[in-house]
């Protein structure tokens, strides 16, 4: 009996040796885009961190490497004209207050931040402009219009490391993200963990499993045509276990973000990124 | 003859366990990583568990192990072991046993217990308090493992 469960468990680690991540190189407009460091401090269980990128077929990871290929970049257009655009009682655009949008470069990677007792996400800050500031109905979580503007300001800061403050007053939003990234739930029982930690590298039938990044978000997924919000991602791998997933922009999933957000620190900004 | 002995034997465990399909995922019996009895009374039918090791419904098992008896199929998981030759490894009661609930053979295993109903947290409400598999269905994937021998 114990004979057997240590050549099973043999089997299971040369299977995860044998499909890790590729090697290749994510370069961008002649720049070499950083995609593995090693692991924050406080991430216990594993050494290296990798770009979602890594476990792409070439084809495409190809997808990303060139923005006149990256279908994302459609929406980033898209968003350039809502930037310009007036909506709400104040009859102001985003365009009316701040200059340029390039002048969010360095925002990406920080977020999301605690403000004044709130974890607060990039999406917030958004709608909290249009709701206080414009007059205007805030954009829903994960809709074109939002997932477009947050591309557009994500990518000022594509290339640039993650960062995002855990301790003080982020500390107990980490502690509950942490919490639930190693939660097992659903009918199938299982963690963010189960697959994006203690599985990575390999394939769950047609998909290689990575390490649950979100340095590429928003992400244009060719499964559905357009750009995905990191909640909706996680509502997908909640539903797919089977397990009730938590609302979008809700307090769990924002302190997931944060928890995710730390897994990454140091990859770059990719947004946005191309996956199936 | 056996056939009706069989069903026989169905009708009076349903009638003892109170369960249409078997015995009750709660009343499934484990001794040292095996569960010795079958949990419709009866042997499996090893074609209907070859469907549902692949139905991505069902067992969906090929998303996590490869299986050259699939090999119609282009995608195989590798999370966990081969299948191959898993009848050699296993016997039929530790098959059953890791079927129905790997957790009581392997601690802390990501593969899901496919027969119990409760013990897990915020599942969708469709499948709240159900197993993954029926008894019968457990027996069928119990009865193709056991036909996948190399030696
Ligand atoms: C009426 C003026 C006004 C309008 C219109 C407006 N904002 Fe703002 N925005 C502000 C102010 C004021 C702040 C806070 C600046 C600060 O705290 O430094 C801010 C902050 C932000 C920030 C956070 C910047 C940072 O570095 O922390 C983002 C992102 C942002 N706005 C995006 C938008 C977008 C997108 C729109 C259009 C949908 C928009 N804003 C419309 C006034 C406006
Ligand atoms: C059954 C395994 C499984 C579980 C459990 C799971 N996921 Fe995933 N997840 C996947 C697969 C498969 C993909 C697509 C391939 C990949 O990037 O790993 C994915 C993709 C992702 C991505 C996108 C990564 C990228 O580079 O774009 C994120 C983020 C993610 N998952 C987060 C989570 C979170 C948070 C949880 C827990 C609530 C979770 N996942 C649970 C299987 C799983
Ligand atoms: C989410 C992935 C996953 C799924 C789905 C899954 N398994 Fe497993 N299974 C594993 C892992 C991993 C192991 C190795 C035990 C361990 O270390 O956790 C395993 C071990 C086994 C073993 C023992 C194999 C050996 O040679 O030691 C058998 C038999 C088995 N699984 C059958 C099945 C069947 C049948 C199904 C479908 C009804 C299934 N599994 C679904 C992950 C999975």
């Amino acid at each position: 009996m114990n004979l057997k469960l240590w050549i099973s468990f043999g089997a299971a680690a040369l299977a995860t040796s044998a499909a890790a991540q590729d090697s290749n190189d994510l370069v961008l407009d002649g720049n070499a885009f950083l995609t593995e460091i090693a692991a924050p401090s406080h991430m216990e269980n594993v050494d290296t961190i990798y770009s979602g990128w890594r476990f792409r077929t070439s084809e495409t990871q190809a997808l990303q490497s060139d923005d006149f290929d990256n279908p994302g970049m459609i929406f980033v257009d898209q968003a350039i004209d809502l930037w310009a655009k007036v909506d709400g009682s104040e009859g102001k655009s985003c365009a009316s207050c701040h200059e340029n949008v390039e002048d969010f470069a360095g925002l990406r990677p920080t977020l999301p931040r605690v403000e004044e007792g709130e974890l607060v996400t990039m999406e917030n800050i958004i709608n909290e402009c249009r709701t206080e500031r414009m007059g205007a109905e805030p954009w829903k979580w994960s809709k074109g219009n939002m997932t477009a503007m947050t591309a557009l300001i994500g990518l000022q800061s594509r290339g640039m490391p993650v960062n995002v403050a855990i301790d003080g007053d982020a500390a107990p939003f980490w502690e509950k993200g942490k919490e639930l990234y190693y939660t097992r739930v659903g009918q199938l029982d299982m963690a963010c963990s189960s697959c994006h930690e203690d599985n990575y590298g390999t394939m769950i039938r047609a998909d290689h499993l990575s390490q649950g990044q979100i340095n590429g978000f928003p992400t244009y997924r060719l499964k559905n045509a357009k750009l995905n919000s990191s909640h909706g991602r996680f509502k997908g791998c909640m539903t797919n276990i089977r397990a009730t997933p938590f609302k979008e922009g809700g307090e769990e999933f924002k302190a997931l973000e944060l928890y995710l957000a730390s897994r990454g620190e140091g990859l770059v900004v990719e947004t946005p990124s191309v996956r199936n | 003859m056996k056939r009706v002995l069989r069903a026989a034997a169905v009708a009076a465990l349903a009638a003892t366990s109170g369960f249409a399909d078997g015995v009750e995922p709660k009343e499934v019996v484990f001794v040292d990583g095996a569960v010795e009895v079958s949990l419709t009374g009866v042997t499996g039918d090893s074609v209907s568990g070859r469907k549902i090791f692949a139905n991505r419904k069902q067992g969906n098992c090929l998303a996590c192990h490869a299986n050259t008896d699939w090999s119609e199929q282009s995608f195989h998981g590798e999370v966990g072991p081969t299948m191959d030759g898993v009848a050699d490894r296993w016997s039929e009661a530790e098959l059953r046993a890791i079927v129905a609930n790997s957790k009581m053979v392997f601690e802390g295993t990501i593969m899901p217990a496919f027969y119990i109903d409760a013990g897990y947290t915020r599942a969708l409400e469709k499948f709240e308090g159900k197993s993954i598999l029926s008894a019968q269905q457990v027996e069928d994937v119990v009865a193709y493992l056991t036909t996948l021998k190399e030696e």
